[in-house]
C-alpha cells in the first residue's frame, strides 16, 4: 500500500505557506521602484488589471494543478501530458478520467514542464540565500553603537577619513568595501571572502532546519515567516509616518502622473512584476498544493493569496516613500546647512542669522552688497533641491542595504530600526527560500527511486550542501556581479515558457473540459465561466507578448553591460561583459528553456522505440 | 613718562596682534549652534576667559610657565562670532612661534572645549587640526559573537530533529511487532466497567453487552 502522502495540518498552513513564499524581497525592493518610475499613483491601475487577468487565473491554475495531481512538478505535468497522436494507446493503459489515479513510475512519459521548473527553481535556490547571508551579516552587525555604516573609518594616518569613503558614502563603503569587498570587474574573481561564507554557511542550516521534517516543520515555520514581516512592516509604518519629512515622500510617490499610463513600458513592467511576484512557474506552488486535501477550496485560496501578495506590496511601498521621503528632507536640510554654513563663515555673519527661509533673500544682498567675494564663493554653493533627492530611484540589493541604511542611520535608536529591519528582510528571504527548496525537494522525495535509498533527511541535506558549495561562488570578490548575473537571466525568459507551457498543456493538451470536470468532482464546485475564458485565451496572449517584448528587448540592446563599483571614482561605472560571461548567460537561459523541447522529444522517441518492440494490445 | 612708556607698549602689542600675523590664529565659534536657546552672549568676560584658557594651555609647555593672561592679545572679534589671537613674549618682545602654540592648544582641546560647552566643531582654531578619535576596536568583533551564538542553536536544533526523526522511525519499524503483542494481551484481560464486565469486539462471535437493556425485554415479541 503507498504511504499516505503528509498533509497540511490545516487549510491555514497551506495559504501561509503561499503568502510567506509569495510575499518576498521583491515586495519591498522592486514595486515600490516600479512605483516611482511609472507614474506613482497612476502605476496602480496597470497594476490591479493586470493582477486579475493574469495573476489570479495563473495561481488558480498552479495550486489547482498540484492539488488535483498530489505530486510535485515533474509528476504533475507527467500525469497531464497524454501522448502524441492521441489518447488511448496502450502500453501500460493509465486512464486520464480517473480522479487522483496514482501514477506508475514504470510509464515513460513526456516530463515537459516538470524538469524545467526545477532547474529554475535550482538555479534561484543557488543564489537567492546570498541575499538572507547579507541579511544576516547586517543583522549581527546592527548591534554596536554606532552603527559601522554611519561613520567613515579613519585612514592609516589617522588624520582623515579613508579615501574610498570620502568620495562614496559611508553606506555605500560598508556595502560594497567592507560587506562584499567587491572588485572592480567581473574578471578579477579574488578569493572567498569567509565572513560572507560563514553568513551563507548559517543561512543555509538555518534553510535545512526549516524544511528537514518536510511539511511538518514547513508548516510550522510559515506562521513565522509569513506574520512577522507583517509586525514589523506596521511598525515601520507607524514610525515612517511620524518621521519628519516624510509626507514629502508620500506626496511625491502618490502622486499620479497619468500620462504614464500611454507608455507601453509601464504595462508591460506592470505584467511582469505580477507575474514574478507570485513566483508562478517554479513548481512550488504545485508542490504546496500537492499536500492539500483534495476537497480544498482552491479558488478561494488563489484569490486570497494575490490579493494580501498585492496589498502587501502597495503597504511595503508606502513604508519605503515615507522612509525615502525622510532621507530625501535630511539630505536636503544637510545641504542646505553646508550652504549656510559656508555663506556665514565667509561672511562672517552672525551665528544663525541665515536659516532656510532667509536664504535665498540674504543670497541676494550678499550679491549685490559683495560682489567680488560672492564670486568667489558662488562655485562652492551647491544648488540643494528636495526634488532631484526624491528622484534617485533605486531597487534591488541598493535599495536595502545602501538607501534604508541611510535612512536608518539618521533615526532615533538606530540600533532598533536596524535590527528590525533586517530580520525582515530574513524572514522575508526565508520565507521565499522554503517555497524554492520544496520545488526541488518534493520530486525528489516523490520519485520512488531515490525516496527508497535516502530517508527524507539525508535528501534535504544533500540538497542544501550542494547549493551551499556552488553558493560560494557568490561570496567571492566578483561575486556580486555573478549574482546581477544570476539575478537578471535565470529566472526570467524560462519562466514565462514554462508558465506558456503550463497553461497550453492543461487547456489545449489535457482538455479544459476534463479538467473542469476534474476540479468539480475534486472540490464541488463549477468553474467560473470567468477563469475559462482567461486561462484559454487572454493569459496566454499576455504571456506570449511578454515573452516577444523580452526577446526584443535583449536582441535590441546588443551587447549586454552591467555596473561595476569602481573604488577610485566611488561609484558605478558601467562595463561590458566578457565573452565567457556571456556564454554563461546563455546557458543559463537555454538549460532551463530546453528541457521541455529535449525532454519531450527523448520521451517520444523512447515511445517510438517501444511502439516498435511490443505489438499493441488489440 | 611712565604713561608714555605705557601707551607704546598697548600700540606695539596691538600691531603685533594684527589678522593674518604670522603666529596669530583665527578662532570661531558658533555658540548658536551648539547651545539653541541655552545660548551665552559673547562679550568680553568671555574675552578674558578664552585668554586665560589659552594662558594655562601655554602654562603647560615646559619653559613657558611664566604666560600670564595679559600676554595673550585678541583682535578683530566679529558678530560672528570669530577673531584673531596672538600669544606674545614680553620679555622678548614678540609673538610666540606658532609650532609651540599650536601644540599646547592641541594637548588641552579638551579643556578649552568643555570651558565654553562647545566641541572640536563649533569652537573651531583655523589652522588647527584636530585629532580624530581613533576608532575603538574591540578584541572579538561583536558580530561574530552573535554569529556564534546563532550558529550554535540551529546547530542544536537540526541535530534534535534529526535524532528525533530517526528514533521515530525505529519505533515505527519495532511498531507491527508491538501491536501483535497488545493485542492478545486484550484478548486474555476482561476490562469492568460498572460491574459489568465489557469485552472488546472482536471476531469471538457474538457477545452480548450487557449494559444494554435487550430488545426482547421491552417491546412485546410479535
Amino acid at each position: 500500500m503507498e504511504k499516505a502522502r503528509p498533509l497540511w495540518a490545516n487549510p491555514l498552513q497551506f495559504v501561509f505557506a503561499c503568502i510567506s513564499y509569495a510575499v518576498g524581497l521583491g515586495n519591498v525592493w522592486r514595486f515600490p521602484y516600479l512605483c516611482q518610475m511609472y507614474g506613482g499613483g497612476s502605476f496602480l491601475v496597470p497594476y490591479i488589471i493586470m493582477l486579475v487577468v493574469e495573476g489570479m487565473p495563473l495561481l488558480y491554475l498552479e495550486l489547482a494543478v498540484g492539488q488535483r495531481m498530489r505530486q510535485g512538478s515533474i509528476g504533475a505535468w507527467r500525469t497531464i501530458s497524454p501522448y502524441l497522436g492521441g489518447v488511448g494507446l496502450p502500453v501500460g493503459g493509465r486512464n486520464f478520467g480517473q480522479p487522483l489515479a496514482t501514477v506508475s513510475s514504470a510509464q515513460p512519459s513526456r516530463l515537459q514542464p516538470g524538469l524545467a521548473s526545477v532547474v529554475v527553481s535550482f538555479f534561484l535556490s543557488t543564489y537567492y540565500n546570498i541575499i538572507n547571508a547579507w541579511a544576516f551579516w547586517y543583522l549581527f552587525h546592527s548591534f554596536q553603537d554606532p552603527l559601522p555604516w554611519s561613520v567613515c573609518p579613519l585612514n592609516s594616518n589617522r588624520t582623515g577619513y579613508d579615501e574610498e569613503c570620502e568620495k562614496a558614502s559611508s553606506t555605500q563603503y560598508f556595502w560594497y568595501r567592507k560587506t562584499l569587498n567587491i572588485s572592480p570587474s567581473i574578471q578579477d574573481s579574488g578569493g572567498v571572502q569567509w565572513e560572507q561564507g560563514l553568513c551563507l554557511l548559517l543561512a543555509w542550516l538555518v534553510v535545512y532546519l526549516c524544511i528537514l521534517r518536510g511539511t511538518e516543520s514547513t508548516g510550522k515555520v510559515v506562521y513565522f515567516t509569513a506574520l512577522l514581516p507583517y509586525c514589523v512592516l506596521i511598525i515601520y509604518l507607524v514610525r515612517g509616518l511620524t518621521l519628519h519629512g516624510a509626507t514629502n515622500g508620500l506626496a511625491y510617490m502618490f502622486t499620479p502622473k497619468l500620462e504614464q499610463l500611454a507608455n507601453p513600458k509601464a504595462w508591460i513592467n506592470a505584467a511582469t512584476q505580477i507575474f514574478f511576484s507570485l513566483g508562478l512557474g517554479f513548481g512550488s506552488l504545485i508542490a504546496f498544493a500537492s499536500y492539500n486535501q483534495p476537497s480544498t477550496d482552491c479558488q478561494k485560496h488563489a484569490i486570497i493569496v494575490s490579493l494580501i501578495n498585492s496589498s502587501t506590496s502597495i503597504f511595503a511601498s508606502v513604508v519605503t516613500f515615507s522612509i525615502y521621503g525622510f532621507k530625501a528632507t535630511f539630505n536636503y536640510e544637510s545641504c542646505l546647512n553646508k550652504v549656510i554654513l559656508l555663506l556665514t563663515n565667509s561672511f562672517d555673519l552672525e551665528d544663525g542669522f541665515l536659516t532656510a527661509s532667509n536664504l535665498e533673500q540674504v543670497k541676494g544682498y550678499l550679491a549685490s552688497a559683495f560682489p567680488g567675494k560672492y564670486s568667489e564663493v558662488l562655485p562652492q554653493i551647491r544648488n540643494c533641491s528636495l526634488e532631484s533627492e526624491l528622484a534617485t530611484a533605486v531597487q534591488g540589493t541598493g535599495l536595502s542595504f545602501i538607501v534604508y541604511t541611510e535612512a536608518i542611520k539618521n533615526m532615533a535608536a538606530s540600533q532598533l530600526w536596524s535590527v528590525l529591519y533586517f530580520f525582515m528582510l530574513l524572514m522575508l528571504g526565508i520565507g521565499s527560500m522554503l517555497g524554492n527548496t520544496a520545488a526541488i525537494l518534493t520530486p525528489l522525495t516523490d520519485s520512488k527511486v531515490i525516496s527508497s535509498h535516502l530517508p527524507k533527511e539525508a535528501i534535504s541535506g544533500l540538497v542544501c550542501l550542494v547549493n551551499c558549495v556552488i553558493g560560494l561562488v557568490f561570496t567571492m570578490e566578483a561575486g556580486n556581479y555573478w549574482f546581477d548575473i544570476f539575478n537578471d537571466y535565470a529566472a526570467t525568459l524560462p519562466l514565462l515558457l514554462i508558465v506558456l507551457v503550463e497553461i497550453v498543456a492543461v487547456c489545449y493538451v489535457f482538455g479544459l473540459r476534463r479538467f473542469e470536470s476534474d476540479l468539480k468532482a475534486m472540490t464541488g464546485r463549477t468553474l467560473n465561466w470567468y477563469w475559462k475564458a482567461m486561462w484559454a485565451g487572454v493569459s496566454p496572449l499576455l504571456i506570449i507578448s511578454l515573452f516577444v517584448f523580452y526577446l526584443s528587448d535583449y536582441i535590441l540592446t546588443g551587447t549586454l553591460q552591467y555596473q561595476a563599483w569602481d573604488a577610485s571614482q566611488g561609484q558605478l561605472v558601467t562595463k561590458d561583459y566578457p565573452l565567457y560571461a556571456l556564454a554563461i548567460i546563455g546557458l543559463l537561459v537555454a538549460s532551463s528553456t530546453m528541457c521541455i523541447p529535449l525532454v519531450a522529444l527523448g520521451t517520444f522517441i523512447v515511445r517510438c522505440l517501444k511502439r516498435g518492440d511490443t505489438p499493441p494490445v488489440a | 613718562m611712565r604713561q608714555n612708556n605705557s601707551i607704546t607698549q598697548e600700540h606695539t602689542r596691538r600691531s603685533k596682534a594684527k589678522a593674518d600675523g604670522e603666529n596669530a590664529f583665527k578662532v570661531r565659534l558658533s555658540i548658536r549652534t551648539a547651545l539653541g536657546d541655552n545660548a551665552y552672549a559673547w562679550d568680553t568676560n568671555e574675552e578674558y576667559l578664552f585668554k586665560a584658557m589659552v594662558a594655562f594651555s601655554m602654562r603647560k609647555v615646559p619653559n613657558r610657565e611664566t604666560t600670564e593672561i595679559s600676554h595673550v592679545l585678541v583682535c578683530n572679534v566679529t558678530q560672528r562670532v570669530s577673531f584673531w589671537f596672538v600669544v606674545t613674549d614680553p620679555l622678548k618682545n614678540h609673538t610666540l612661534p606658532a609650532v609651540e602654540v599650536q601644540t599646547a592648544i592641541r594637548m588641552n582641546r579638551n579643556r578649552i572645549n568643555g570651558a565654553f560647552f562647545l566641541n572640536d566643531q563649533t569652537l573651531e582654531f583655523l589652522k588647527i587640526p584636530s585629532t580624530l578619535a581613533p576608532p575603538t576596536d574591540p578584541s572579538v568583533p561583536i558580530w561574530i559573537i552573535i554569529f556564534g551564538v546563532i550558529f550554535c542553536i540551529v546547530i542544536v536544533a537540526v541535530m534534535l530533529l534529526i535524532l528525533s526523526g530517526i528514533r521515530q522511525r525505529r519505533r515505527m519499524s519495532k511498531g507491527p511487532t508491538e501491536v501483535d503483542d497488545s493485542e492478545d494481551k486484550c484478548e486474555n484481560t476482561i476490562t469492568i466497567e460498572n460491574g459489568i464486565p465489557c469485552d472488546p469486539l472482536d471476531t469471538k462471535g457474538g457477545h452480548i453487552n450487557d449494559a444494554f437493556m435487550t430488545e426482547d425485554e421491552r417491546l412485546t415479541p410479535l
